[in-house]
């Protein structure tokens, strides 16, 4: 055979005197783009910081074991947060079986039974909108509906049920991803063995996603723990001296109890309130912690 | 279906193993097979007849329509929403599109082996006892066993006995493959699939997939697509050579590699196109 012929010189579209030229430049954006990002993040950073010093410092003194034991009272000294750490702690442990049942079920229908089409899609860009409708509107559903027409009264399965339509938006979404984040294959490798929908369903893509099915609902609880319009909306009880008895009577929660302290003008109060937060962010950093420990824990690698 | 894993009498191969290749039962018998993705027109007239105890190679060039054929043959490609077929597929005498055939019955006794290793993020263990598990096998015994026989099986028993409990995904892939080969047996099919089983491992790994092969046949029927015609000529009893949808020929082995009677055979097993 004859020795490949020279290729004629081709023209170079690169030219390196001029790529030399515009390094300099290109790495002066450079460095002045990360400046601007630097100072995005600490901007966030200092103000959090300083909101979370003043918190602590207004708070701390308040803390101790009787503002976790005491009913609030009208005297400073010896109010406490008891009723309303209650109600939110038995908000949660309602919330969390109602948006796992109906926020996974949905996320399931929808990813692997419903045929892909103008109405899921239609459906799923609507759930997506509901995400970002305003809490106070939940609220207000709450109120006509389960307050009003359901006869519930404001009670604690009242507001239970009013947060938890408002966080399934937000549940189904990232349930969706995280089934969908399931390979294919998985499923296929399960359907060739004989298993039926259901059992390849529940035993291969729920496993697999449930990492990330609880992850976004630990975060869509901990939002919903925070919210306070919703649950003004459904009537929670201002002023309460007992934990809630059950799933019928009233209730209160934190932001609430915040609420109403920061609303005086004693300074006492605004102190409660400081530590009433602190309360609050505690539970919120724990559930978060938990979040992505779980997900770092029990994601899996395909 | 559930009590099939353990009451399943002993495999008729073991009767026809001896028998004259003529004589040997028909597992699947393709009568005018149609097949469409849409509009696209995927397989075209498929008319086969696959014997038991014996390996079928089905070889061809790219997008000719194998992986299509062999997912029909247990029915996965109706996971493929605008898949239409038509024609007859008859496995044992009973058309497989059936209303009344439930396509877990079939997938029960026709096993499959994918392209790409791919295990389930589970235990050793738990991998090949799922199926069973799936048909409703719950002792523990009798598990134990079922797991121990089909990793045998697959000669992969002596590389994974110590650790069952641990993820399969510690497996090199070679070690996968025969994982999902051992998941496959472990449902006790009657036929086991094989779509390019060899193609993502290395020589070793190919050749002792290609060592069970030859072990599995005496005891169940094989059906293998593969790109490589050693493996083909090396494996197989009989092989069928696809092109654009078509069975373009379907003989003995040997007859297919050293005597073909269509050109377009010949041309593609000589390498000039492909
Ligand atoms: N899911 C699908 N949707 C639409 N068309 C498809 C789909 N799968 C395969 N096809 C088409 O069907 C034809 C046959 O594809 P198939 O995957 O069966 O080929 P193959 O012989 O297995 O090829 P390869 O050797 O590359 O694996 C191709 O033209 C392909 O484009
Ligand atoms: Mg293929």
């Amino acid at each position: 055979m004859a020795l490949p012929e020279k290729q004629p010189v081709q023209k170079k579209f690169i030219d390196p005197v001029a790529v030399k030229k515009s390094i300099s430049q290109r790495l002066v954006v450079n460095n002045i783009t990360k400046i601007i990002f630097l100072i995005g993040l600490l901007f966030g950073l200092v103000v959090l910081g300083i909101l979370l010093f003043g918190v602590v410092r207004d708070g701390a003194a308040w803390l101790s074991l009787d503002f976790l034991q005491n009913a609030p009272s009208r005297r400073p000294d010896r109010a406490g947060i008891y009723p309303a750490l209650m109600g939110s702690i038995f908000l949660m442990l309602l919330i969390i079986p109602m948006i796992f049942i109906l926020g996974v079920g949905a996320a399931i229908y929808l990813e692997e039974y419903a045929k892909k089409g103008r109405m899921t899609s239609f459906i799923e860009v609507n759930i997506s909108n509901l995400a970002g409708v305003p809490s106070i509107v939940f609220g207000l559903l709450g109120l006509t509906f389960f307050v009003r027409n359901m006869g519930f009264g404001s009670t604690l399965i009242a507001g239970a049920l009013t947060l938890a339509l408002m966080s399934l938006p937000v549940v189904i979404v990232s349930s969706q991803e995280a089934i969908r984040a399931v390979p294919q294959a998985m499923r296929h490798a399960s359907l060739a063995l004989g298993a039926s929908k259901w059992q390849t369903t529940f035993k291969v893509v729920l496993p697999a996603s449930l990492p990330g099915v609880i992850t976004g609902i630990i975060l869509a609880v901990s939002r919903a723990i925070g919210e306070t319009a919703p649950l003004i909306m459904v009537g929670a009880a201002i002023f309460i001296a007992r934990a809630p008895e059950g799933i019928f009577s009233e209730f209160t929660a934190l932001p609430i109890q915040i609420y109403n302290w920061t609303s005086r003008p004693q300074a006492d109060f605004q102190g409660l309130a400081a530590a009433g937060i602190i309360v609050l962010m505690v539970i919120l950093l724990t559930m978060n912690s938990l979040a992505i420990w779980i997900r770092n824990r029990f994601s899996k690698r395909y | 279906m559930d009590t099939k894993l353990t009451t399943k009498p002993a495999k008729e191969g073991a009767k026809t193993m001896n028998q004259p290749v003529a004589a040997r039962q028909s597992v699947y018998r393709v009568n005018d097979l149609n097949l469409w993705y849409g509009d696209d027109h995927a397989l075209k007239d498929v008319n086969l007849d696959i014997k038991q105890n014996e390996v079928t190679a089905i070889i061809g060039p790219s997008g000719c329509g194998k992986s299509t054929f062999i997912k029909t043959l247990n029915r996965m490609v109706e996971l493929v929403p605008i898949v239409r077929t038509n024609g007859v597929i008859e496995y044992h005498g009973r058309n497989i599109f059936d209303k009344d055939y439930e396509v877990e019955e079939l997938r029960t006794s026709v096993g499959m082996v994918f392209q790409q290793p791919n295990p389930f993020p589970k235990s050793i263990y738990d991998n090949i006892a799922y199926g069973p598990r799936v048909h409703g096998v719950k002792n523990k015994k009798i598990l134990d066993e079922i797991v121990e026989r089909s990793l045998r099986g697959a000669a992969i028993w002596e590389e994974v006995k110590d650790r069952l409990n641990e993820n399969a995904y510690g497996l090199s892939g070679g070690q996968q493959q025969r994982l999902c080969i051992a998941r496959c047996l472990a449902i006790e099919p009657d036929v086991i699939l094989m779509d390019e089983p060899t193609s993502a491992l290395d020589p070793i790994s190919t050749l002792k997939v290609e060592e069970l092969v030859q072990e599995l046949k005496k005891d169940y029927s094989i059906i293998i697509v593969t790109h490589n015609m050693q493996q083909a000529a090396r494996v197989s009893d009989k092989t069928a050579f696809f092109l654009n949808g078509e069975v373009v020929e379907f003989d003995q082995t040997d007859r297919i590699f050293s005597n073909p009677s269509d050109k377009r055979t010949e041309d593609y097993i000589s390498g000039r196109f492909g």
